[in-house]
């Protein structure tokens, strides 16, 4: 509407072009190279365990297993934390998108790097501690809560045979590990010393203990359809293609696969559950009175945890890795021979199957910043009965009409069949709507869908 | 004074004493809360107001009466229409001066702009507090043309400074007309959108239907105005009850709250009151556009303003509520004594009534939907 007052931009000299190209020559590298490296060394890494170079001692096949799992543990946290800065700035454009502002734009193309600018700022600020606060406690605290962020990533796949360690106790793992960070919270908001991060602390214990119940119960589902607690396992037994989803053979599944992700948002302290944080209301909440470095810890596992939801939702309810058209045995007969080195049809398998895992994984967390941009907060007492009241019957009814649905229908192949199509169908319609909707509401105020000025 | 307050709360026991403020994010400004908590359930709430005080009053007493326009701005920085207008009313009541028309019609057309302006950072905020950070961002969008077209009708984006005794400072600038009515064309879309995207969001309604509840005999009790005043259902508007400048001339509603989602008098309500207004407002500007009378934008006015001793009292209806001038002459060129009276002051008075039995979250529920501007309290 407004006009613009300033004059059109001078033609930019040689030297300015030569910069711009420089920056985002720079911005590629690092957004490509940092992730593709990250990607490339999580699939050389992997499946290394599996490998026996022919003529090694038993001693030197252990020795290079362990120096492998190593280099893969400081892989995948270097992973949780360039996803968590990437998601940072995806998030940001998103939501300058959202309200017609502009956004990162400093550093780097697009902003890109501004993830690296903040980290270096935050490690170079002082590193404060009030003087009234616990100090041992109040240092502690960020330790549990990265912990409890990066240990999750052991049991993550993130392709067929991508994982650091397939347990056979996969899932009740992450549930275990995911609970320690409420204890990090706990602990900054007690010994902050603030009544501000206490009311957070408190808020953020009710908050992510009652939330584990729907989603602990949500997730139950899932095993009983896999008849295992293993990651690999729950994937390998969906299908690759929508309709043998576990969210989408079983309307008991999809209801579940909602609570799942409510409560996955809940303990995530993501928008409308943003309460123990709520800046309008508590400030910061439990990071009130955090600064530099210790800060970061806590914003670089709020938003890698966008990655850790994702990743479990995928695998748990849409059919993580599977590619379609890809069974499991074309991967077997690609290995060739147990442990030798597997030939380059099967690592190209594998880059396969990580890229339907990333693509649904990223797509969830953009759900999710979608949802965090549009929605108000709800309020504590609000929070406490939507999980009491709703959450935890709609999951325990989703968890024994799962029972009832394996033993009546699931055993009829072409009832199961029917199910995933049909509940397909209505997806596709459900989205068609959507996007109709959208598109509606859009032209309404007489706008348009304009993706220039990316 | 801080000790009378804390006189007033008891913290024995389960009750914790809350700094609600002066800084925090949703107080407005520099206001504080005192607050008696048990847990999240908020006991008592006492209004601590005057860290904003700079004797605007006062300084209205030692400069002149044309030297003291600028000052007005300043009393409510979000709406500085209002101000201006109150006061130049009131002056020229002293003066019993005559305003042109035409003055008066740009008068109405720049106050209800800035009405406009004034609660789109309302509802803006209010989404904000309640969590939804996009809404606020659009209406600061919106805001940004009015500011636009306020900056070539007055050559100043906040503080306008546009009233003067006896008329205003300058005529519609050219095409200033067509680009405000291609403004409104858009802004009556625009709220329909708003209404989508916030209004009547499940969540935000859950925040505010039955919040703090505030009764019409109440209201009028505490001497609530404008916005808050009709978000309980009472209906009043100096624009029409006690017409005054171009007012009369046009034909608008005056939206009251009738419980939207809720009950009569909730959160909601004075929300939803204001978005209807910002409509209203929008269909006033059109006519006055529409009707603008040609000749002068200024009155004759004597070059060294001197009334003659009296008192003189303007009441006109800001953004905020009743904004009231009370001027006092003593014959000299100065005033004796200036006196302003705002909504948002009065408006603190109730949170004491209203807030027990609230939770934390309700509180900054409460603060934003009662609209209160922390300068206007304390001027």
């Amino acid at each position: 509407m407004s006009q613009p007052l300033a004059q059109p931009l001078a033609e930019p000299s040689p030297a300015s072009k030569r910069r711009a190209r420089g920056v985002l020559g720079l911005t590629l590298a690092v957004g490509v190279g940092l992730p593709g490296a990250l990607f490339g060394l999580i699939v050389a890494l992997s499946p290394l365990r599996t490998i026996v170079p022919a003529g090694w001692s038993d001693g030197e096949v252990f020795l290079l297993h362990a120096v492998g799992l190593v280099v893969l543990a400081v892989v995948l946290v270097t992973f949780g934390a360039v996803i968590s800065g990437m998601s940072v700035w995806w998030e940001m454009r998103v939501s300058s998108r959202m309200q017609s502002r502009v956004g990162y734009n400093r550093v780097g193309a697009g902003g890109f790097l501004q993830w690296i600018a903040d980290a270096v700022k935050l490690l170079l600020k002082e590193d404060l501690v009030p003087a009234e606060a616990d100090g041992v406690l109040f240092r502690a605290a960020p330790y549990f809560v990265i912990v409890g962020f990066a240990l999750t990533f052991v049991v993550l796949p993130f392709g067929q045979s991508l994982i650091a360690a397939d347990l056979d106790v996969g899932l009740f793992y992450v549930l275990s590990v995911t609970a320690l960070v409420v204890v990090g919270i706990l602990l900054a908001g007690w010994s902050s010393n603030s009544k501000w991060s206490l009311f957070g602390g408190m808020r953020s214990a009710a908050q992510v203990i009652s939330y584990e119940i729907p989603a602990g119960l949500a997730a139950m589902v899932p095993v009983l359809m896999a008849g295992s607690l293993s990651m690999q396992t729950i994937i390998q037994r969906q299908g690759a293609w929508p309709w043998q989803w576990n969210a989408l053979t079983n309307p008991f599944a999809l209801v579940a696969f909602f609570v799942f992700f409510i409560a996955q948002l809940a303990e995530g302290n993501r928008t409308p559950f943003d309460l123990p944080e709520a800046e309008s209301e508590l400030v910061a909440g439990y990071l009130s009175e955090y600064s530099s470095f210790r800060f970061a810890i806590y914003f670089l596992v709020e938003w890698g945890n966008l990655w850790v939801m994702s990743a479990v939702a995928v695998t748990l309810f849409l059919g993580g890795w599977q590619v379609p058209g890809v069974g499991l045995d074309v991967y077997e007969a690609a290995r060739g021979a147990a442990g030798s080195i597997p030939g380059l049809g099967w690592w190209g398998l594998q880059v396969l199957s990580m890229l339907v895992f990333v693509a649904k994984t990223l797509f969830l967390v953009n759900v999710i910043i979608w949802i965090r941009w549009t929605l108000p907060r709800i309020r504590v007492d609000q929070m406490m009965s939507l999980c009491w009241k709703y959450l935890v019957p709609f999951a325990f009814v989703c968890f024994v009409g799962t029972l009832f649905w394996q033993l009546l229908v699931t055993a009829r192949p072409w009832a199961a069949l029917a199910t995933g199509v049909a509940l397909t169908g209505a997806g596709l319609v459900a989205t068609f709507f959507f996007l109709r909707l959208t598109l509606r509401n859009v032209s309404a105020v007489g706008d348009r869908v304009d993706l220039t000025n990316w | 004074m801080e000790r009378l307050i804390l006189r007033r709360l008891q913290a024995d026991g389960e009750e914790m004493i809350l700094n609600f403020g002066p800084q925090h994010p949703s107080t407005h400004g520099v206001i504080n809360f005192m607050v008696e908590t048990d847990g999240e359930v908020i006991r008592k709430a006492i209004p601590d107001v005057g860290y904003l005080h700079r004797s605007i009053e006062k300084i209205g007493e030692q400069v002149g009466y044309p030297g003291f326009m600028p000052f007005t701005d300043r009393v409510d920085y979000v709406a500085a229409m209002f101000p201006n207008e109150g006061y130049a009313i009131a002056v020229e009541r002293l003066l019993k001066l005559e305003v042109p028309p035409r003055a008066q019609w740009l008068r109405a057309i720049s106050c209800e702009l800035c009405r406009i302006a004034s609660h789109l950072i309302s509802v803006g905020t209010m989404a904000m507090d309640i969590g939804a950070f996009t809404p606020m961002l659009h209406g600061v969008r919106e805001r940004e043309t009015l500011n636009d077209l306020m900056e070539a009708l007055c050559g100043a984006r906040l503080t306008y400074n546009y009233h003067r005794v006896g008329g205003v400072a300058f005529d519609l600038p050219e095409g200033w007309r067509d680009r405000t009515l291609r403004f409104l064309d858009h802004f009556d879309r625009f709220l329909v959108e708003f209404d989508r995207l916030i209004s009547f969001n499940e969540v935000f309604v859950k925040r505010l239907a039955g919040v703090a509840v505030i009764p019409a005999e109440l209201a009028t009790d505490y001497g609530l105005s404008g916005p808050n005043l009709r978000g309980s259902g009472v209906d009043w508007d100096l624009r029409r009850d006690l017409p005054y400048a171009a007012y009369p001339n046009f034909r608008f509603q005056i939206p009251v709250g009738k419980g939207f989602v809720g009950t009569v008098g909730d959160a909601f309500d004075r929300y939803y009151v204001r978005c209807l207004e910002m409509g209203e407002s929008s269909k006033i500007v059109r006519q006055a556009l529409e009707t603008l009378p040609e000749g002068e934008f200024m009155a004759k006015v004597p070059r060294r303003i001197k009334p003659e001793a009296g008192e003189a009292l303007s009441r006109v209806e800001s953004a905020r509520g009743e904004m009231a001038y009370y001027v006092v002459s003593d014959g000299t060129e100065k005033a004796a004594r200036v006196r302003v009276r705002t909504g948002s002051f009065t408006a603190m008075g109730i949170v004491d009534a209203i807030s027990p039995g609230l939770m934390v979250a309700d509180l900054v529920a409460l603060i934003a939907s009662l609209d209160v501007v922390a300068p206007e309290i304390d001027r």
